[in-house]
């Protein structure tokens, strides 16, 4: 099918974007990979009467490592950009691991981060990985720019604190702290599937090797990112043992999710799904804080 | 009645300069078939799903259903028929697939084959586990890709 009509805009730069946005407010889309949007509007559930094109903005293509060992990423650097990248791979193990994950290797030479961090399909990695990583989005409009923390960027069902004026310009992530790990863990039908459950977790040993903190964070669960604060609490202050990661996988599974079905899973094996990739994720990143 | 504003763009396809003017929502898929008459990209699933439009921009692998046309203003494009610059040779993976029988009814194949061209640049020795991985965005339905995974094996061993 063919999209509707639309009127074209092409800026060079971000205060052109900007501007554009302004003008155009809720029918004016921001294209940047177009990967899920224009199949969105092949299919007509979408039909915004201006896209605003960012491909040629090129101050926001850009990977920075910045002082404190951290990340800051331009919204519309290439998903395989970063699967490529030596940076992300010492510096966000995590987000380097998740990048296969992502649909498919054509998808990822055009689709952009912050594409699929503004676009929030509940069932993409890239928006849970954010939340465990603990970064935070920097939101431009004409009127300024402000930061979002991930955790408080998503608020439901393919719904963003974006207002209509702005897009998502820079990506922080901070520095791995020292003797964390983490993990990302997904069950889909085939590789590049959307995911029928994920989980990506991120966890941090104090000197006694206790649990500091950790947080898992399930997608395709949910509306959006899903938190497992009970698990969390099950694991704090605790030794990373294995009853003491089964019993938090179980809390995640019994308290914390509580999933949809649909033709690909139904909610007790989505539920099922939980408990075995919480357990296993957390296996995996307490064993490399252990070593870190 | 909406007055639809036509967009010019120049670009270069298979070597070869080439503007038009056109509207905005031509997906470049059709702008290839239509436009240029290269109809050797296909069109199978229009969203992205099945590969067989892919095409090379700038030497990497794309869709061509889920871009437009517009935004390939500037850019290289590479499609099958650009594979081989005389029309009576196969580029090396062609005649891979032939000899391996990696096609039935090929409707699929030139998506396979702009997959895999950039792929074997990148990785002239690849593994069976790494060549099924870069096929998992494209989908065949006739020979159940263990012909595929043959015929880029033979094309590495050329």
């Amino acid at each position: 099918m063919k999209p509707a009509p639309f009127a074209y805009f092409a800026p060079h730069n971000l205060d052109e974007a900007l501007d554009l946005l302004a003008q155009h407010g809720y029918d004016g889309k921001v294209l940047a990979g177009g990967q899920s949007l224009i199949p969105t509007m092949n299919f007509r559930l979408a039909q915004p009467a201006a896209l605003v094109d960012i491909n040629r903005v090129a101050e926001l293509a850009f990977l920075d490592e910045d002082a404190g060992g951290g990340l800051r990423i331009g919204a519309l650097t290439r998903q395989r950009t970063l699967e490529r990248s030596a940076a992300v791979a010492s510096r966000a193990p995590l987000l380097h691991a998740t990048m296969p994950y992502i649909a498919h290797v054509q998808i990822r030479n055009r689709g952009t981060l912050g594409g699929s961090l503004a676009h929030a399909d509940p069932a993409a990695e890239l928006p849970a990985v954010m939340v465990a990583l603990g970064a935070r989005f920097r939101l431009q409009s004409r009127r300024g720019a402000r930061w979002v923390a991930a955790a408080d960027f998503y608020i439901g069902l393919f719904t963003t604190a974006l207002q209509e004026d702005e897009l998502i310009a820079e990506i922080e992530i901070p520095a791995m702290p020292a003797r964390a790990g983490w993990s990302i863990q997904e069950i889909a039908r085939r590789h590049g599937d959307y995911a029928i459950v994920g989980v990506a977790a991120v966890v941090e040993l104090d000197p006694a090797g206790l649990c500091r903190a950790a947080r898992l964070i399930y997608f395709s669960v949910g509306e959006g990112p899903t938190a497992a604060p009970s698990a969390a609490a099950v694991l704090l202050g605790q030794p990373a043992d294995d009853g003491v990661i089964a019993a938090a996988a179980r809390a995640a599974a019994q308290q914390d999710i509580d999933p949809l079905g649909d033709i690909h899973a139904t909610p007790a094996y989505r539920r099922h799904l939980v408990e075995v990739l919480g357990r296993r994720a957390l296996q995996e990143a307490f064993g490399r804080a252990v070593q870190a | 009645m909406q007055v639809i504003d036509l967009y010019t763009i120049r670009l270069t396809v298979n070597g070869v300069a080439v503007e038009r003017s056109i509207e905005p929502r031509m997906l470049l898929s059709d702008f290839l078939r239509h436009e240029l008459n290269l109809t050797g990209t296909h069109v199978g699933c229009e969203h992205g799903s099945c590969g067989a439009c892919t095409i090379l921009m700038d030497g990497a692998a794309v869709r061509a259903c889920i871009m437009f046309a517009v935004q390939a203003d500037g850019h290289a494009l590479t499609t099958v028929e650009g594979l081989s610059a005389d029309p009576d040779k196969l580029h090396p993976l062609q005649a891979a697939f032939r000899e391996t029988h990696a096609l039935q009814c090929g409707y699929c194949t030139p998506g396979f084959l702009m997959t895999l061209v950039p792929f074997l640049e990148e990785n002239p020795q690849p593994d069976e586990a790494a060549i099924r991985d870069v096929l998992s965005g494209n989908i065949c339905r006739c020979t159940g890709y263990q012909n595929i995974v043959d015929a880029v094996l033979l094309a590495a061993r050329k």
